[in-house]
C-alpha cells in the first residue's frame, strides 16, 4: 500500500519594527521581563490600540513578494480567550478579511526539480505574552514584553508531499523574510515559528486524510523530523485498522516525537468580531506602489543572474543568493562586471570570509572586512602586487585591524617583487649556490624547476611573482 | 462666589480677581462634605490635590508662573469627572468592586485636556458599574440620590455628576455616554448635558463599556457651559484610532464668542418617538417657545426606532462582553483569595468583582457572539443599526435639527425598576437610536411635572453640535427651567 503525506504549513513571521503592532513599546530581545510592556501591553483600563504603520507596510511587501493580492481593505477583529500571558482576555488578529490574499511561492528540490506552493492568505496580528512555568515553584511567572509583537500568519495550502519539502518551504520563506528585510530571522529567538498539519491518504486518493497540527516548531531541522514522525505515526496507525483523530500536538525535540497538546472536544469558540477600538484598514494604491517601488531583487532572480551574468556556477550561486547579507556583500565586494572580479569575490566570500566568519562564531553584518576592503585587495590580486599567497596575509591583517588596504600591503611589505633586476640577482645567487640542480635542470629536468621557484620564493618571503621567477630561470638555461 | 454660579460665572470672579481659585474651590469642597453623604454623587474626592491645583491655577492667574503659560478661561475652575475617566494617582473605580483599589498610571485624554486647560478636580463622580445601568442603582459605592426629590434615581450611568450639578456641589462635571448616560441623567436631574459625535472626544483612558458608541460628554449649568467644557475636552487625539482629525472655528471660538447664534431652523419631531404613551404633550410648550423664537417643526419618520432597543443591547454586550475580559484577576483589579487554580482565580475574581447587571450584559454578549448565534445576533443588529443611521441621514435631508423627549417619564423612583430589565432598558428608547448613529444629541431641561425636571433632547447630524449648543443657549434665554434648584 503507498501512502501519501499532504502538509501545509502555518509560518509566525515577526516582523522587524522597532515598536510593536498596537502600542509605541520597544520590541527588541532579551530585555528584563516586564520591562518593555507599556500600558497598552498590560491591557490596563482605558488604553486603546493605534496600529503601526511599519507592519503595514512589511505584510504588504510580503504580499507583493509572493505575487498575492494586497486586500486595501482589510479588518482587524478580536479573537476571545481567556489565558494569563493574554492580558485583554482577545488577541487583536485578522480573521475574514487579512491583508493579503492568495500568492504561492516556487521551491528549488534537492532533486532539482521545482514546487510550486500555494499561499491562502497571510494576516497581521499580535503576538502574546509568554508564561513562565519553571521559575517559581507553585507559580506561573508571566512575562509581557513579547505581548503585542507584529505577526505576520502566513498560511500555506496542504502543498507539500514530504517533510523534506516542508522543510525547503521553510527555509525558503526564511531566505525571502529576511531578503525583504522584513523579519531578523533569528530561529533561536523564534523570529519564525511553524505549526504544521499533517494528513496521510493513499496514492491516487482526491480527499484528504484526518489531519493533526503540530504546534510552535521552530527549527528546520525540527519541522523535518517532526512531520517524519508524525506522517510514520499516522501510517503506522492506519494500517493496524485505527482511525486519526484531530488534534492538536506538540514536537519533543529530546525524545523526537510529537504528542498530544488538546485534543477536538477542548476546541474553543474564539467569538470573532471586528474590533470597534480600530477602523478597517484602508490602504491606498499610493502606498501599495510606494511599496512595490522598494522592493528588492528577489533571491531567484539574483540566482540566475549570477550565474547568466556573472558566470558563477550553480553551487557558488545558490550559496551566495541564499542570504540577502551573504548577497549584498558579495555584490558590493565583486562591485565589477567583469567575470574574472566576480569569481574571485565570490571564491574569497564562500572561502575565506566564510571560514572565518564561522571560526569567530561572527555573522556577515558583524564581518570586520568591508566589502570595499576585500574588493580592492581582489584588484591588488588582479593587477599581480599580491600573490595568492600575500592576499591571505593581507586577508589575516584586514581581519584584525583598520587601514587602508595600499597601506597595509606597503607597511607590511606584502607587494610582489616588481623590480626584476632585484630578483634577478637573487635568482642567479640560487642558481650559483645550486650548481647540481641546475644542471640536471639544464639536462632537461624540469621537475626541478619547482625546486627553484621554491627556493626564490623563500628567499623573498613569497613576494616573489612565480611567474616571473620562471621566466628568469629560464633565461639562464 | 454665590452657589450654583456656572463656569462661566467662575470664570470672570477669578479673572476679576474676586474670588481666587482656592477659595472657590474650598467652597465647593466645603458643600460636598456637607451634602454629599446623603446624595452619594461622589466615590473619591482629594480635597488636598483639589486645592494644590486651585493654588498653582491662582498663581497662573497672577501671572507669577513661568513664561508661556498663560492662563485661559478655565484656568483654576472646579469641575468634576465621572469616575470612569483613568486619573493619574486617583484611584479610578469605574463604579466597580473590581477596580475599588484601582490607581492608574496615566490620565486619560479628557484629563489631561481638562488640567492643561487649568481646571481643578473637585473629585471622581459615582456612577452605573462600568456605566452599565439607568439609575445609578448598580454602584458598587452605593446609589445616588436625586438632589430634586430623594426617593428618585438621579439617572445612570452618570448619574453622579448629574446630581453633582444639580445640587451644586460642582458647577460641571465630565460623564460619558453609551446609549444615554449623559443625557438621561441630565434630564432627570435638570441640567444640560451634551453627547458629542462619537469621535469628537478622546476614548483614551475612557475605561471602555461598548467601544463603537462609548462618548465623552459634559454635564453643565447649561448650554454655553457646555459649550465652553466640550472646546476644552474635544479634539483628535493621536492614541485614539476612532477619533475624529478635524477642527471646527465655532468650537475654537467658544470661550471667546459663546456658542454660536443659530438662524431659524428647521425642527423635525419624530412621530415614532411621540407615539409611546404619556409623551404626547411632553413637549407641548418647549414647541410654541421655539416658534416664537422664529424655528419650525415639520413632522418626520424614523421607521426603525422600535428595533433600536434590542439592537442596542446585543452591540453594546458583545462589545462589552469581550472589553471586560481584561478584569481577570492576574495583573490588576480585584483578586480572589487562595485561588486553588487558574480556573478557580478566573471563576472566583470576575464572580466577587462584577456586580449583577455587568454579568447580565457579559452573558447576553458573549452570547450574541458566539458559533451559531453570531449571525442572528451581532450579524444582524449590525444591519440595524446601519438602517437606523440611514434613518437619521434621510431626514436631515430635509431638517436641521430633531427635537424629541430625552427620556419616557420624570426621574422613577429608586428600586421600581431593578427586578425588570427590560422595563429598566426601556429608558434608554429615546436616546439609544441617536448613539447607534454616532451623532451628537443634547438634552436640556425644558419643564417640570410633578415637582421633577423634564428634558427634551435635539439631535444633529455628525458634528453639527454647534446647531445643538445654540439652539438650547437661545432657548436657555427666554426660559428659567435651567436656573431652578432643588428645594427652591
Amino acid at each position: 500500500m503507498a501512502w501519501e503525506a499532504v502538509i501545509g504549513l502555518e509560518i509566525h513571521v515577526q516582523l522587524a519594527t522597532q515598536s510593536k503592532i498596537f502600542s509605541g513599546a520597544s520590541t527588541r530581545f532579551g530585555a528584563e521581563p516586564n520591562a518593555q510592556a507599556c500600558a497598552v501591553d498590560l491591557g490596563l483600563p482605558g488604553v486603546l490600540p493605534v496600529l503601526n504603520e511599519a507592519a503595514v507596510a512589511m505584510a504588504i511587501k510580503f504580499g507583493l513578494a509572493i505575487g498575492a493580492e494586497i486586500n486595501q481593505h482589510s479588518i482587524f477583529d478580536r479573537k476571545n480567550y481567556f489565558y494569563p500571558d493574554l492580558p485583554k482576555g482577545y488577541q487583536i488578529s485578522q480573521f475574514e478579511t487579512p491583508i493579503v490574499g492568495k500568492g504561492e511561492l516556487t521551491i528549488a528540490l534537492e532533486d532539482g526539480s521545482t514546487r510550486t506552493v500555494g499561499i491562502t492568505r497571510a494576516h497581521l496580528e499580535e503576538d502574546a505574552g509568554k508564561s513562565v512555568h519553571d521559575l517559581f515553584p507553585g507559580q506561573t511567572g508571566i512575562d509581557l514584553n513579547r505581548t503585542g509583537t507584529p505577526l505576520l500568519e502566513v498560511v500555506s495550502e496542504p502543498d507539500m508531499r514530504s517533510a523534506q519539502e516542508a522543510s525547503v518551504y521553510f527555509k525558503q520563506m526564511h531566505t525571502l523574510v529576511r531578503y525583504l528585510k522584513i523579519c531578523d530571522g533569528n530561529l533561536a529567538e523564534a523570529n519564525m515559528r511553524c505549526d504544521a498539519n499533517v494528513s496521510v491518504r493513499q496514492v491516487g486518493q482526491s480527499e484528504l486524510g484526518e489531519r493533526t497540527e503540530v504546534k510552535n516548531i521552530n527549527s528546520f531541522r525540527f519541522v523535518e523530523r517532526a512531520i517524519e514522525y508524525e506522517i510514520e505515526r499516522h501510517i503506522g496507525i492506519l494500517e493496524s485498522g485505527g482511525t486519526i483523530e484531530r488534534e492538536t500536538r506538540q514536537y519533543d525535540a529530546e525524545r523526537d516525537e510529537t504528542r498530544t497538546m488538546r485534543g477536538k472536544e477542548l476546541s474553543a469558540d474564539y467569538r470573532y468580531f471586528p474590533d470597534p477600538d480600530l477602523l478597517p484598514l484602508q490602504l491606498s494604491d499610493e502606498l501599495v506602489a510606494r511599496v512595490r517601488a522598494s522592493l528588492p531583487e528577489l533571491p531567484d532572480s539574483r540566482r540566475r543572474r549570477y550565474i547568466e551574468e556573472l558566470g558563477l556556477s550553480d553551487y557558488d550561486a545558490d550559496l551566495l543568493s541564499s542570504d540577502i547579507d551573504v548577497a549584498e556583500y558579495f555584490e558590493a565586494t565583486a562591485n565589477a562586471s567583469d567575470a574574472l572580479s566576480a569569481k574571485l569575490a565570490a571564491n574569497w566570500v564562500i572561502g575565506e570570509l566564510a571560514a572565518h566568519l564561522n571560526r569567530d562564531d561572527l555573522a556577515m553584518t558583524d564581518n570586520p572586512i568591508t566589502p570595499n576592503q576585500l574588493g580592492q585587495m581582489i584588484e591588488r590580486l588582479k593587477d599581480g602586487t599580491l600573490s595568492s599567497k600575500t592576499a591571505k596575509s593581507l586577508f589575516e591583517a584586514l581581519w584584525k585591524q583598520q587601514g587602508e588596504v595600499d597601506d597595509l600591503i606597503e607597511s607590511l611589505g606584502l607587494a610582489q617583487m616588481s623590480d626584476s633586476s632585484e630578483l634577478e640577482a637573487i635568482v642567479q645567487k640560487i642558481v650559483a649556490d645550486n650548481p647540481d640542480q641546475f644542471e640536471q635542470l639544464r639536462g632537461g629536468k624540469d621537475k626541478v624547476l619547482g625546486f627553484f621557484v621554491g627556493q626564490v620564493m623563500k628567499a623573498t618571503q613569497g613576494k616573489a611573482n612565480p611567474g616571473q621567477v620562471n621566466e628568469l630561470i629560464r633565461k639562464l638555461l | 462666589m454665590p452657589p450654583f454660579s456656572t463656569l462661566r460665572e467662575i470664570s470672570s470672579a477669578l479673572a476679576s480677581g474676586d474670588y481666587s481659585s482656592v477659595e472657590v474651590t474650598q467652597e465647593h469642597l466645603d458643600l460636598i462634605a456637607t451634602l454629599d453623604p446623603d446624595t452619594n454623587s461622589f466615590i473619591t474626592v482629594d480635597a488636598d490635590a483639589a486645592i494644590a491645583q486651585a493654588s498653582a491655577a491662582d498663581v497662573k492667574r497672577a501671572g507669577r508662573s513661568k513664561a508661556g503659560a498663560d492662563a485661559g478661561p478655565l484656568t483654576g475652575v472646579p469641575i468634576a469627572h465621572k469616575d470612569i475617566f483613568c486619573t493619574l494617582g486617583t484611584r479610578t473605580t469605574a463604579g466597580s468592586k473590581m477596580l475599588a483599589d484601582f490607581v492608574a498610571p496615566y490620565n486619560a485624554t479628557v484629563v489631561d485636556k481638562l488640567s492643561a486647560a487649568g481646571c481643578v478636580t473637585l473629585g471622581k463622580t459615582n456612577m452605573d458599574e462600568f456605566a452599565m445601568g439607568s439609575s445609578n442603582e448598580n454602584s458598587y459605592f452605593g446609589a445616588v440620590k436625586n438632589p430634586w426629590d430623594r426617593k428618585t434615581v438621579p439617572g445612570g450611568s452618570s448619574g453622579g455628576s448629574a446630581a453633582a450639578v444639580a445640587s451644586g456641589l460642582t458647577p460641571a462635571a465630565t460623564g460619558t455616554d453609551t446609549g444615554g448616560s449623559i443625557r438621561q441623567p441630565a434630564a432627570f436631574c435638570g441640567i444640560t448635558g451634551l453627547k458629542p459625535t462619537y469621535g469628537r472626544v478622546s476614548r483614551y483612558g475612557m475605561i471602555a463599556f461598548a467601544s463603537s458608541l462609548d462618548q465623552g460628554g459634559p454635564l453643565c449649568r447649561d448650554a454655553n457651559d457646555a459649550g465652553l467644557l466640550l472646546s476644552a475636552m474635544a479634539g483628535f487625539d493621536p492614541r485614539d484610532s476612532t477619533s475624529a482629525n478635524r477642527s471646527d472655528d465655532w468650537l475654537d471660538n467658544v470661550a471667546e464668542l459663546g456658542v454660536p447664534e443659530v438662524a431659524p431652523l428647521k425642527i423635525g419631531l419624530p412621530q415614532e418617538y411621540f407615539a409611546k404613551a404619556g409623551t404626547a404633550s411632553f413637549l407641548d410648550s418647549i414647541k410654541r417657545e421655539l416658534e416664537q423664537l422664529g424655528h419650525t417643526f415639520v413632522d418626520v419618520s424614523l421607521p426603525h426606532t422600535d428595533s433600536a432597543i434590542p439592537c442596542y443591547y446585543v452591540i453594546a454586550g458583545a462589545e462589552a462582553s469581550t472589553n471586560l475580559s481584561r478584569y481577570d484577576g492576574v495583573r490588576f483589579g480585584h483578586r480572589c483569595d487562595d485561588p486553588t487554580s487558574l480556573e478557580d482565580l478566573y471563576e472566583r475574581s470576575r464572580t466577587e468583582g462584577f456586580g449583577a447587571e455587568v454579568k447580565r450584559r457579559i452573558l447576553t454578549g458573549t452570547y450574541a457572539l458566539s458559533v451559531g448565534y453570531y449571525d442572528a445576533y451581532y450579524l444582524k443588529a449590525q444591519k440595524i443599526r446601519r438602517l437606523i443611521a440611514r434613518d437619521f441621514d434621510n431626514t436631515f435631508a430635509s431638517v436641521d435639527v430633531l427635537l424629541t423627549p430625552t427620556t419616557p417619564g420624570t426621574a422613577f423612583q429608586r428600586g421600581a425598576l431593578t427586578q425588570d430589565p427590560v422595563a429598566m432598558y426601556q429608558q434608554d428608547l429615546f436616546t439609544v437610536p441617536t448613539s447607534l448613529a454616532g451623532l451628537p444629541a443634547i438634552s436640556f431641561p425644558c419643564g417640570f411635572k410633578d415637582g421633577l425636571p423634564l428634558g427634551a433632547q435635539a439631535i444633529a447630524p455628525a458634528f453639527r453640535e454647534d446647531l445643538l449648543l445654540g439652539l438650547a443657549a437661545q432657548y436657555q434665554t427666554v426660559t428659567d427651567f435651567h436656573l431652578q434648584r432643588p428645594g427652591d
